[in-house]
C-alpha cells in the first residue's frame, strides 16, 4: 500500500507506506526501524522522540508524515559522520550524562539543535532549551555539563 | 528452588570450551516489600538463594552470569569491575550476562538495594575460586607449589622461572563444573585495583548512538503490534462484548478471554482501529477518591497478630510522664507514580510449546513463573530475557505487559507480538507508591534528650520505620490497610514516608527544645556512621549558616536504611510578594561502605536527590471514582531541568565496611530537609507530601490533609 510519499532522513530517501497523518515517530520506529528515536509519551511532553527537522529540534510524535515531507530529517542514527561521533554525543559519553539512557537520544538531539542556533549558551539557556526533555533518572547536572563541554569543543573546532 | 535450566553441555556449547565456576549462596535478608496482590503488597518472603556463575573462555573472555537486571543503576559495569578485580583480568575482558532465565542463575529480583550487597561478595567468591583453580593447574604443569605463583593481568606467572601462562590457555579444555570452597578469602577493599575506580558505563557508545535495543525497540521478523482494551475504571468487569465489526477487519488477531480483550495487528494504527471496533459494556464499582484517602487509611487499619509489625522497648507512658515537653503530630504522604521513561513493554513469541518473552522487568524469574502458571506450561518452557531497561525505580516488578503480550502471541500463530504501554496506561494500570498516614507521639527531657517515641504507620510500609535515635521508651507499629489503589515497591519503599514523618517531627522537637536542629539530632544519636554523614554534610553545607536575606531557610534531615547512611541539607528561598518558593541548594552526604564505582555511585545519588524532590514538592496521583485524573505528563508534574537546584553529593568511602547498595537510601531525607528549610524560612510546619510549599505560605488558607 504505497502512498508515494518519500521522506529524507539522515541524507537518505525512504519510501513510506504508513498513512500521511501518522505521526513521524511511528514511521521512524515501526516502519523504518530507526528505533534510536524513543516513545515516551506520544504527547510532546517528554522529549524522548526529539529529531531535527530542517536543523531544528521537533517532537516527532507531534508532526505528521505529510508535514515532514521535503524536509531534512535527522535522527540520532544520522549524527555520526564518517564513523566519528558528533561532538555532542562525545560530550555525553565523556560526562557520563546518562543512567538508563532512554532519554539520551532526545537530549542529544535537543542539544545539537540548541548549539546550532547558539554556539555559546549560558546555563539558563541550556535549561530553557531542554526544559521539555524529561530525564527520570535525575542526570540533569551532567547533561548540562555535557552540553557546555560540547559547546566548548565545537567553538574550538570552528576557530 | 535453584534450577540450572541450562545443561552443562549446552552451557559450554553456547559459551565455548573453558572453565566454569558455579556458586549458590543464601541471602540472609531477602524479606522484601514487593509485587502487589489483591490483598496487599507487603513483605513477601522471597527465595533466599543467590547464584553467580563465571566462565573463562578459550579466547580469554570472561563472562559473569547474574540474574539481576540493568535498569540504569549501572550494575552491568560495577559487577564486571568486581569480577575483573578479583580474578586479575582487564575490565575490558569481562562481560556480563544479566537477567535471562535460560542463561543466568535464579534471582528473586533487582530491588531492595541488594545487587551490590549480595552480588559483590558472591562474584568475588567465584572469581577467587577460578583464580585458585588456575593457580593449581599452572602449579601442576610446572611442578612448583601454587603459593610460589602469582595471578594477575590475565595470567599465572612463576617469578622464579620467569614462565607464564595465560588464563585462556589454562582454562582451555577444562570443561569442569567447579564449585568454590566454603572458605576462600577475597580481596579486601583496600587492595582493590579495578573495583573502586570510576570506570565508565559499559556499552555507553550504544546509548549515545541510539543503537541499544530496549524491549520497546525490538522488531523480530513478522512481529505484530498488540493493544489491550482497558476498563473505564479500576475493578470494572465486562458485561457485554460484540466483536462482529472487529472480526471483519483483515490481518487482525482478536482475543477475548474473561475480562481481557486485546488485539494484535501488523501496525499500531491497525491494532487501535480493531480495538475501537470492539463494542463492550463494563460494570463499574464505587471507589475511594483522593479527598478521603487519609481518613480512610486511618479508619480501615486491620489488626494484625504479626509480631514483626510491632516493636516495643521500655514504656512509652513512663517516657511521656518523665518528659519536660511532649509533642503529638500526624503526617501524610500521597500516592506517587514511578513514571519510568521507557514504559512497561514486552515482546512475546511462542515457538512450538515454548514461550520467549523480552521484557523490561526487575524480576525476570518471577515473570517466568507467572507466565508458566497462567499458560499452564512447565517453567523450563518459558524464557524471559531482560534487555537493559529504560529505568524502573521499583515500578517494574509485575508481569502485566509480559502476560498480555504472551496472551496475544498465543493467538498469533507463532508470530511475535510486541505490546508497549502508552503513557496513559503507565500512569493508570501500573501500580503506585502507596499513600500513608503516620502518627507520632514523643517526649523530650529539659536537656533535649528523647524520653519517649511512639510511631504508627498506616498502609505505606515498614522500611525505615525504626528510629536511629536513642530512646529508652519506644513503640513503633505498622498497620496494614487493604489496597485502595494498586500499590507496590518504589525506590526506597516506605523509608521516604517514615523519614519524612520522623525527621520533620525531630525538627519540631528541636524547636520545642530551643536547640539547633543538627545539634539536637547529634545529641540523640550514638551511631557513629550516622554522625559521620551529618558532620560531613554540615561541613560542606556550612551549617549552621547565618541568614543573608529575607525568606532564606535551611533544613537538615538524616537516616539510615539497607546498610547505608544519608544526611541531606537544603536551602530554600521564599518570596512572600511573588508567592514563590525556590529550592536553591541540596547538599547530601552518603555512605554505603566501600565504593565499587564512584562515578556510577555519584549518578545514583544525585539522581535519587533529583527524583526525590519531585515527590517532596509536587508529585501526587489524583483519583476519582476508580480513575486516575492526572494520567499524563501534562498533569502529573515530574522534576525538569528548571526544578534542579545547585547540588552537591559527598560520598564517604569506607573501605573497612562491606559495600551496600545505593539506589534507594539517597532519596529518603530529601523531603524532610526541604520541609524543615521551609519551616526555618516561614515558621510554617508542613506535614504532608507533596509539600507544595507555595500553597502554604503564611496568610494562605489551605487545609492540611492531616
Amino acid at each position: 500500500m504505497a502512498t508515494g510519499i518519500e521522506l529524507e532522513i539522515n541524507g537518505k530517501r525512504y519510501p513510506v507506506s504508513y498513512p500521511p497523518d501518522t505521526p513521524l515517530l511511528y514511521v521512524l520506529r515501526d516502519e523504518l526501524g530507526l528505533t534510536g528515536t524513543k516513545y515516551g509519551c506520544g504527547e510532546g511532553m517528554c522529549g524522548a522522540c526529539t529529531v531535527l527537522i530542517n536543523g531544528t529540534a521537533r517532537r516527532s510524535c507531534q508532526i505528521s508524515v505529510s508535514a515532514a515531507v521535503s524536509r531534512a530529517i535527522v535522527t540520532i542514527e544520522g549524527l555520526e559522520k564518517n564513523g566519528a561521533l558528533h561532538p555532542v554525543q562525545q560530550a555525553f559519553l565523556d560526562a557520563g550524562a546518562f543512567q538508563c539512557a532512554y532519554c539520551t537520544s532526545g537530549m542529544i538531539m535537543g542539544s545539537v539543535s540548541l548549539l546550532q542556533s547558539n554556539p555559546n549558551p549560558s546555563k539558563e539557556q541550556i535549561v530553557r532549551s531542554l526544559q521539555g526533555n524529561l530525564c527520570r533518572c535525575g542526570t540533569h547536572p551532567r547533561i548540562i555539563e555535557a552540553v557546555q563541554q560540547a559547546a566548548g569543543k565545537m567553538r574550538e573546532r570552528v576557530k | 528452588m535453584h534450577k540450572f535450566a541450562l545443561g552443562r553441555r549446552d552451557f559450554f556449547k553456547l559459551f565455548g570450551a573453558g572453565m566454569a565456576v558455579f556458586a549458590v549462596a543464601r541471602d540472609v535478608s531477602a524479606m522484601q516489600e514487593t509485587a502487589p496482590t489483591p490483598h496487599g503488597y507487603h513483605s513477601a518472603e522471597l527465595p533466599k538463594e543467590i547464584g553467580a556463575w563465571l566462565h573463562i573462555g578459550e579466547d580469554g573472555t570472561v563472562t559473569g552470569f547474574v540474574g539481576k537486571a540493568e535498569i540504569g543503576q549501572n550494575v552491568r559495569t560495577s559487577l564486571a569491575q568486581t569480577i575483573a578485580d578479583e580474578l586479575g583480568v582487564s575490565f575490558a575482558s569481562v562481560r556480563m550476562v544479566l537477567g535471562d532465565t535460560a542463561l543466568t542463575p535464579f534471582d528473586a529480583g533487582t530491588f531492595g538495594s541488594r545487587t551490590t550487597a549480595t552480588m559483590t561478595p558472591q562474584l568475588r567468591k567465584v572469581a577467587a575460586a577460578a583464580r585458585d583453580l588456575l593457580l593449581e593447574k599452572a602449579a601442576k604443569q610446572w611442578d612448583v607449589p601454587a603459593d610460589k605463583l602469582v595471578a594477575g593481568d590475565g595470567k599465572i606467572a612463576d617469578p622464579a622461572s620467569g614462565k607464564s601462562l595465560r588464563y585462556a590457555e589454562l582454562a582451555r579444555e577444562d570443561l569442569g563444573e567447579h564449585k568454590p570452597p566454603a572458605q576462600d578469602p577475597i580481596k579486601p577493599a583496600s587492595q582493590w585495583t579495578i573495583a573502586g575506580q570510576p570506570v565508565p558505563k559499559t556499552d555507553a557508545l550504544d546509548f549515545v548512538t541510539g543503537r541499544h535495543r530496549y524491549s520497546t525497540d525490538l522488531r523480530p521478523e513478522g512481529m505484530l503490534y498488540g493493544k489491550v482494551l482497558r476498563p473505564p475504571s479500576f475493578g470494572a468487569t465486562l458485561i457485554a462484548y460484540d466483536d462482529l465489526a472487529a472480526k471483519a477487519l483483515k490481518d487482525v488477531v482478536l482475543v477475548h478471554d474473561g475480562d481481557f480483550v486485546g488485539v494484535a495487528a501488523p501496525t499500531v494504527a491497525a491494532a487501535q482501529a480493531a480495538l475501537a471496533a470492539v463494542r463492550v459494556q463494563w460494570k463499574e464499582v464505587p471507589q475511594i477518591s483522593d479527598q478521603e484517602i487519609f481518613l480512610y487509611l486511618k479508619k480501615n487499619a486491620q489488626p494484625s497478630k504479626e509480631e514483626r509489625f510491632r516493636q516495643t522497648k521500655g514504656s512509652v507512658a513512663d517516657g511521656l510522664a518523665a518528659a519536660a515537653h511532649t509533642l503529638d503530630a500526624n503526617y501524610a504522604v500521597s500516592y506517587i507514580a514511578h513514571a519510568p521513561l521507557e514504559p512497561r513493554a514486552a515482546v512475546a513469541q511462542w515457538t512450538g510449546g515454548k514461550l520467549t518473552v523480552w521484557m523490561g522487568t526487575q524480576r525476570p524469574f518471577a515473570v517466568r513463573d507467572d507466565l508458566a502458571d497462567v499458560f499452564r506450561v512447565p517453567e523450563k518452557s518459558v524464557r524471559v530475557i531482560v534487555p537493559d531497561t529504560g529505568s524502573a525505580y521499583g515500578g517494574k516488578h509485575t508481569s502485566d505487559a509480559g502476560l498480555e503480550a504472551a496472551r496475544l502471541a498465543r493467538a498469533a500463530g507463532g508470530r511475535p507480538v510486541k505490546l508497549v504501554w502508552t503513557r496513559e496506561e503507565e500512569f493508570t494500570w501500573a501500580y503506585f507508591r502507596p499513600a500513608g498516614f503516620i502518627e507520632i507521639k514523643s517526649g523530650i527531657a529539659a536537656d533535649g534528650k528523647l524520653t519517649a517515641w511512639e510511631f504508627h504507620n498506616y498502609h505505606s510500609g515498614m522500611s525505615g520505620i525504626e528510629t536511629p535515635y536513642v530512646v529508652a521508651n519506644q513503640h513503633t507499629e505498622y498497620h496494614q490497610v487493604p489496597l485502595v489503589l494498586r500499590s507496590g515497591s518504589y525506590r526506597g519503599l516506605a523509608a521516604t514516608a517514615n523519614h519524612f514523618a520522623r525527621e520533620t517531627h525531630m525538627d519540631s522537637l528541636a524547636q520545642t527544645a530551643s536547640m539547633d536542629p543538627l545539634e539536637f539530632r547529634l545529641k540523640n544519636l550514638s551511631d557513629a556512621r550516622m554522625r559521620a554523614v551529618l558532620e560531613a554534610g554540615a561541613t560542606a553545607f556550612g551549617w549552621p549558616r547565618k541568614k543573608t536575606g529575607d525568606g532564606q531557610g535551611f533544613g537538615v534531615a538524616a537516616g539510615y536504611e539497607k546498610g547505608s547512611y544519608v544526611a541531606t541539607f537544603a536551602e530554600i528561598a521564599v518570596d512572600h510578594k511573588a508567592k514563590t518558593v525556590v529550592l536553591k541548594r541540596l547538599v547530601e552526604a552518603f555512605e554505603c561502605g566501600a565504593i565499587v564505582n564512584p562515578d556510577g555511585l555519584r549518578n545514583q545519588v544525585v539522581g535519587a536527590m533529583i527524583q526525590g524532590l519531585g515527590g517532596a514538592l509536587f508529585e501526587a496521583i489524583q483519583f476519582q471514582n476508580g480513575r486516575i485524573t492526572n494520567n499524563h505528563f501534562s498533569s502529573y508534574r515530574v522534576p525538569r531541568f528548571r526544578d534542579v537546584p545547585e547540588i552537591e553529593a559527598i560520598l564517604l568511602d569506607r573501605k573497612d565496611i562491606p559495600s551496600a547498595g545505593a539506589g534507594e537510601t539517597p532519596i529518603m531525607a530529601i523531603a524532610p530537609s526541604i520541609g524543615n528549610a521551609f519551616y526555618d524560612a516561614t515558621k510554617v510546619r508542613l506535614t504532608s507530601l507533596p509539600l507544595q510549599p507555595e500553597l502554604h505560605l503564611p496568610g494562605e488558607k489551605t487545609p492540611s490533609p492531616s
